[in-house]
This record gives structure tokens, C-alpha cells and sequence, in this order.
């Protein structure tokens, strides 16, 4: 018997009936109960004001907190999100976000299989090292990057263009990428391998018979962490663009400005957040998983 | 090298062709595996970290070597020094803190029915962008307590404690009344008994006057009492400051204090419909006659959150928002594959859960503790676009930190890539150690 078991009857022999263990038990964690219902409403109510925020019209949010919703249900209106989607600087950093996010997605993840494949199962001098090289470039702080690639970026055309955000977030995601790729892929047993060459399959041939497809729960959970990790990008697209603005940057120039046009700020940040939202929601095992193969970066 | 004949070693030439061929191709192939994102890293990565090293070396402009100048103006110059005792400040509470709540939300959702819901919920803010993020918190510290949630908590608190005075925005209507020290205004001549007290106010807006109001009198004087009356003096049209007249209401409820030589409250009484009050039978000597404190308690105005003071504390509790989660499912993790019979004989042996968790629980937990701490401690170095996004311009200056100085050095209008450079150089030695750390971790799974 296990301990647990032994304390659940060391538990239930001091008690007289099924009715009051039930209650004595309840009432014991009743403020425990409380109190983490306190703090999920602390995690919860400032994205719920926001939202609220974004759905009062601009007179109202003037004259006084979203919480007056809840008293007055009359008040909600979808007149800022109406507004919002007849705005055309909005809808084009969004179309913006969207590109950057699904390219550098699929880059990132396609360049770090075939570097993961190369580092897991093929031999060349110097793997390894050359490896922990690439793994020790996930310490690099993008700052360290920036001031070189400004220029860079002028220099060739590359400043203000879609593509140069999809390269930049491409070569940041590469190095977690690799490591988490890589040691998934070892993960594939040696046999398959092993047959796919005696069949005469050749180095392509495996990777794109074998390991990518065995690779699949790893690339799922990776490309949703890279699609997040782009999608939620402000340093980068701030620095590297002025007219091609991603959505963040577009709510940040509204917000120098603030206070007269939180109309405007609130539901383009919370369409900003609602995408994430959803991912994480439908995706979230992979998300946790995920999180924990890359506790320490 | 070419394919030779050898007589005594007979191979088909054509099968050395295949080894050699072979050989080429083990290593080509490895080559067009490796080499795009090689270019990407070499690009992205190495080629603008040991450019950005050397450029720390010049001035702005990049064309003169001014040495090590710009380290220098690191620990000089008032906007840096700011920026790097901001960003000790944040090292040195918020790793800590995060660490603590993920590993307290930990033990204590392992005891409710609804684990998964919780960690859900606290893990969502993860999802969303920092900078967004930062946009909600900043909706939430908006001074004015009708629109700041946190303002208007703080409020409904106070409010109830101490109720808004119905002469909050009163004015004395002559020099006849004035502060007085002990709080709420008072006549600035002593009265004796017999005399009578005129407190006329202005500057209250008709709202604030109960509708129970009739228009004020003067009341006659008392043989050996204090009377006197409390009244809005303004009179449509105009009038003369220090009179009762007509059309000028009385104001009711007023809590008046008489108040003996030494400062003494002697009696306390609240004013008719009128605005009348009296204090009968006062012995003989100077008092002085006062519209109580409580009469004039403003409105909470709202703790400005944003403001040089407060501002860092307050990103600083947006952030533990976003990444207490991220400490709680990884702990939650560790704590899931501890060895339950453990805890479970320590508390048959009568241990409280207090002493669980710090003889058992935390040190078991130890590995992970740290791989939260240190993660957290990289972040937090890093601190960037929560900050932009709620400090106002006005703070950035008092908010500011490591990562975002050196933006707003390079890319913020001073256009200073040396400075900038040598602050980004600062910023990786600070998180090159972590390096260390990981490769013991990554040497390990090699």
C-alpha cells in the first residue's frame, strides 16, 4: 500500500461519517479555495479591462471606468472595432504581422530541420563543436545585433522590407530551433536510417522520408513557439522598420499620444493579443511541453 | 588526387571513382545541409556581435578611436547610471519574486480540484506579447480613479474609511476665516460667550448643497453661549462677503468644534437647515470656532503610478504578472515528478507542510529552482518593451534600463552607435555567464 493510501485511511478512520468528511474537508479548504480564486481574478481582470475598454465608444471611455459595463450593458458597442477595420494603417500592420510571423515561421523551421538532420545523423569534421557553437549563440541578445544590422540593412535595401524582418526572426530562431530539432531527431531509432540507406535512399531521401515526418510533434510545437515569438516581436520590427510596421510598433506610435485615442488602442491591442490567445488555447499541451524542452535559454 | 592502376593491388578504377566520389559527397552533402542557416547565423548573429564589439571603440560617427571612452560614459553619465541601477533594482527583486510565487502557486493548486483551470489562467499572460502586456497594465494604472482599476480599488477602499466632505472644494468667503492647524477652517478671532460666529463659505458648487438647505439667518447672540452660523455666502448678482442675506443658503450637518485657549476641543454640534448652531453655557474666556476636518476631505485623487517614483515598481509588477506563470508550470513540472513518499512518510512523522516544503520540497526542488532563477535573471536583464510601453515619455528617463537606454541611444534620436554599441557589450557581459551554465546542461545531452 502506498503512503498516500495508508494517510487516506489513517484520514477517514478519525471521522464519523462519509457527510462530515465531506464537510470538514470542504470547510478546511474553503480558504484555500478563496484565496486562488483571488488571485486567478488578479490574472485575469487587466486583459478583461482592456477588453472591456475596447468595447466602449469613445465618449464613454472618457467619462469613466470599463467597469461600469457590468451595471450597464447597454454600453458595449463594436463601434471602435467597426472603426478599426475600416482603418487602414491597422489592417495593413496586421497583414504585416501575419507575413512575418507565417515566413519566418516556416523559414526558420525548414533551415533548422535540415541543419538538426545534418548535426543528428550525418558525418562531418568538426559536428559537434560546430554544434555547441551554434547553441552557445542562443545567449546573444539581439541588442548585440543591432547597431551592425541597421547599417547593413540600409546598405542593401533590406531596412523597411518584409523580408528583412522574416531573415532577421529566421537567424534568431535558428539557434533553439536546431538544439530542440536535433536532439528530437536523435531520438529516431538507428534502424530506420539504417534501412532507408540499404534501399538506396540518399541523404535528402532520408530526411525528408524519415525524419521529417517522425520529426512531427517537435516541429509542431516548435513552429508554434516561433509563430509567437514573431507575432509578439516589438524591438525588432521597431528598429528595422518605419513605414512596414507590424502591429505592436503601429499601437506603440498611436500610444505616444495617449489618452486621445485609446479608442483606438484598446481593441487594436486586444486583436493584437486575440490571435496568441487562440493558439495557446488550441495548442496548449504543445505550448507547455514545449516551454519546458526550452527551460533553460 | 586521381585514380591510379596499381598491378599488384588490382582495383577497377572505376570503383576507387565511386570511393572517391563517396568521399567528396560525405562531405558536400553535410555542406548543403548546414550551410544556409550557417550563412543566417554568420550574418545574423556572429558577423554583428564582433562588429559591435569594435564599435564601441569609436565615436558616433564611427570614423575616430576614442578607446574606452564610451565605457567610461556607461558609468558617468547621470542617464546611464540611472539605467544600470534601475536594472540592479530589477535583478535583485523580481527573479526572486516570480521564483516564489510559481513555486507557492505550485504547492498550493496541488491541493484544489481545479489544478489545471488555475495554471491555465496564470500561464495565459505568457501567450500575449510583452508589449501588449504593457498596454493593459497601463490601462490599469491611469491616475484618475473613474478609469484606473487600481486607483479605483483603492478608492471604494478609502472612501469607506473616510467619506468625501460636503465642503470638499469650499473657500472661505472672507479673511475672517482661515486654516487653522488642527484641520477645516476657523474663525481668526477668538470668540468670547455672548458673541456670535459668522463662517461664510464660498466655492461650492450648488450639487454639493443638501436639498434640506433653507436660507441662512444670523442667529441672535446667547446671554452665556457661543452661537454662530455656517452659510454659502453668494448671492446670485452679487453681495457683500462676511453678510448674511437673503437667497444665501444656510448649510446643514456641518460638524462645528469650539475649541478653548490650549486648542482643546470643549464641545462639538452640527449645524440646523439654516446653518445655525450654538454651544450654550461656556465658561467665561477666548475660544476659537472651527468647521470641523472631516467637512472638508477630498476625494482620493489617485496615486499616481506612472510617475517618476512609482513607475519602475510598477512595470516591475507588470512583468511578475506575465512570467509568474511561466515559473509555475515549469516548477509545477518539477514538483509533479517528486518522489511522493517522501513527502508523504514526513508528514505521517508529523511535519507541519510548513517544514515539507523547507526541508523537503524546496531542496528536492533545488535544480529547478535555479534553471527558473537564472532564466529569470537573463529576462529581466534584457527588460525592454514593457518598459516602453508603460512608462510615459515624460519617465523613461527615471524608468529607464540597460536594454532600453541603449536603444534610445542608438536608435532613439541621439543616433550614438558608439555609446549604443558599448552599452549592448555591457548588456551581453552581463549575460554571458548564463552561457556557462547552459553548456554544462547542453554537454550533458551531447
Amino acid at each position: 500500500m502506498t503512503a498516500s493510501g495508508i494517510r487516506a485511511n489513517v484520514r477517514s478512520g478519525s471521522t464519523r461519517s462519509p457527510v462530515a468528511a465531506t464537510a470538514l474537508r470542504w470547510a478546511t479548504k474553503a480558504p484555500l479555495n478563496a484565496f486562488l480564486a483571488a488571485v486567478a481574478l488578479l490574472w485575469l481582470i487587466p486583459t478583461l479591462g482592456l477588453f472591456m475598454t475596447s468595447l466602449l465608444s469613445p465618449v464613454e471611455i472618457s467619462q469613466g471606468g470599463w467597469w461600469r459595463v457590468f451595471s450597464r450593458p447597454a454600453l458595449i458597442t463594436v463601434e471602435n472595432y467597426r472603426d478599426i477595420l475600416a482603418n487602414e494603417a491597422i489592417i495593413s500592420a496586421l497583414t504585416t504581422t501575419l507575413l512575418v510571423s507565417v515566413g519566418g515561421t516556416t523559414a526558420t523551421l525548414l533551415l533548422a530541420a535540415f541543419t538538426a538532420y545534418a548535426f543528428a545523423w550525418l558525418e562531418f569534421p568538426g559536428r559537434d563543436w560546430l554544434f555547441l557553437f551554434v547553441v552557445a549563440l542562443l545567449v546573444v541578445p539581439v541588442q548585440m545585433t543591432l547597431i551592425p544590422l541597421f547599417s547593413l540593412y540600409n546598405d542593401v535595401g533590406l531596412f523597411d522590407t518584409v523580408l528583412g524582418l522574416i531573415l532577421f526572426h529566421t537567424a534568431f530562431g535558428l539557434p533553439f530551433s536546431i538544439f530542440l530539432l536535433r536532439n528530437f531527431f536523435l531520438g529516431i531509432p538507428k534502424d530506420l536510417f539504417e534501412a532507408g540507406r540499404i534501399d538506396g535512399g540518399s541523404a535528402f531521401q532520408l530526411f525528408w522520408r524519415i525524419a521529417l515526418p517522425l520529426g512531427r510533434p517537435a516541429l509542431a510545437s516548435l513552429a508554434i513557439f516561433e509563430f509567437l515569438w514573431n507575432w509578439n516581436d516589438f524591438l525588432i520590427a521597431l528598429t528595422f522598420g518605419r513605414d512596414t510596421q507590424v502591429v505592436t510598433v503601429a499601437i506603440f506610435s498611436q500610444l505616444r499620444q495617449y489618452g486621445s485615442n485609446i479608442e483606438l488602442i484598446a481593441p487594436a491591442s486586444f486583436l493584437s493579443l486575440a490571435l496568441p490567445l487562440v493558439v495557446f488555447f488550441a495548442f496548449q499541451r504543445s505550448f507547455a511541453s514545449g516551454l519546458l524542452a526550452g527551460s533553460i535559454d | 588526387m586521381r585514380p591510379m592502376a596499381n598491378g599488384g593491388n588490382v582495383e577497377e578504377p572505376r570503383v576507387k571513382e565511386a570511393k572517391h566520389q563517396s568521399r567528396w559527397r560525405a562531405h558536400v552533402v553535410p555542406l548543403c545541409f548546414v550551410a544556409p542557416a550557417a550563412i543566417l547565423l554568420g550574418v545574423w548573429l556572429v558577423y554583428p556581435v564582433l562588429f559591435t564589439v569594435v564599435r564601441s571603440f569609436f565615436d558616433r560617427s564611427g570614423e575616430h578611436w576614442v578607446g574606452v571612452e564610451n565605457y567610461v560614459a556607461l558609468f558617468t553619465s547621470d542617464f546611464l547610471v540611472t539605467a544600470i541601477r534601475n536594472n540592479a533594482i530589477w535583478v535583485a527583486v523580481v527573479p526572486a519574486v516570480v521564483t516564489a510565487f510559481g513555486l507557492i502557486l505550485a504547492v498550493l493548486t496541488e491541493r484544489i480540484s481545479w489544478t489545471a483551470a488555475f495554471r491555465l489562467v496564470v500561464f495565459m499572460p505568457m501567450a500575449i506579447s510583452l508589449f501588449t502586456a504593457g498596454v493593459i497594465w497601463r490601462l490599469v494604472y491611469e491616475k484618475e480613479p473613474d478609469r484606473g482599476a487600481l486607483n479605483a480599488v483603492i478608492a471604494a477602499g478609502q472612501e469607506t474609511l473616510r467619506p468625501v466632505g460636503e465642503l470638499a472644494e469650499a473657500a472661505p468667503s472672507t479673511d475672517a476665516v482661515r486654516e487653522h492647524p488642527p484641520g477645516g477652517l476657523a474663525l481668526a478671532k477668538s470668540l468670547k460667550p455672548g458673541d456670535v460666529a459668522l463662517l461664510g463659505l464660498t466655492q461650492i458648487p450648488t450639487s454639493d448643497v443638501r436639498k434640506s438647505a433653507v436660507d441662512a439667518v444670523r442667529p441672535d447672540a446667547l446671554a452665556s453661549g457661543i452661537s454662530g452660523v455656517v452659510w454659502r455666502d453668494f448671492r446670485p448678482g452679487g453681495g457683500t462677503p462676511g453678510t448674511v442675506e437673503r437667497e444665501e443658503l444656510g448649510l446643514p450637518a456641518i460638524a462645528v468644534e469650539l475649541r478653548d485657549e490650549r486648542g482643546e476641543i470643549v464641545s462639538e454640534t452640527t449645524t440646523a437647515a439654516d446653518g445655525t448652531f450654538a454651544f450654550e453655557e461656556v465658561a467665561p474666556g477666548d475660544y476659537v470656532t472651527s468647521i470641523a476636518a472631516q467637512n472638508f476631505a477630498r476625494p482620493f485623487e489617485g496615486i499616481s503610478w506612472l510617475g517618476a517614483s512609482l513607475v519602475t515598481p510598477a512595470i516591475m509588477i507588470a512583468y511578475t504578472w506575465v512570467w509568474t506563470g511561466f515559473a509555475l508550470v515549469v516548477i509545477a513540472a518539477g514538483l509533479a515528478v517528486l518522489p511522493r513518499e517522501l513527502l508523504e512518510a514526513a508528514r505521517l512523522d508529523g511535519a507541519s507542510e510548513n517544514q515539507v516544503l523547507r526541508h523537503i520540497t524546496v531542496p528536492l526542488l533545488a535544480p529547478v529552482l535555479t534553471a527558473v532563477f537564472v532564466t529569470m535573471l537573463i529576462n529581466v536583464l534584457k527588460v525592454f518593451d514593457v518598459v516602453l510601453a508603460i512608462a510615459p515619455g515624460s519617465v523613461q528617463d527615471d524608468a529607464n534600463v540597460i536594454a532600453l537606454a541603449m536603444w534610445r541611444t542608438a536608435f532613439g534620436g541621439k543616433s550614438d552607435f558608439g555609446l549604443g554599441s558599448a552599452i549592448a557589450v555591457l548588456l551581453f557581459a552581463l549575460v554571458l555567464p548564463s552561457l556557462f551554465l547552459n553548456m554544462r546542461r547542453f554537454r550533458r545531452e551531447v
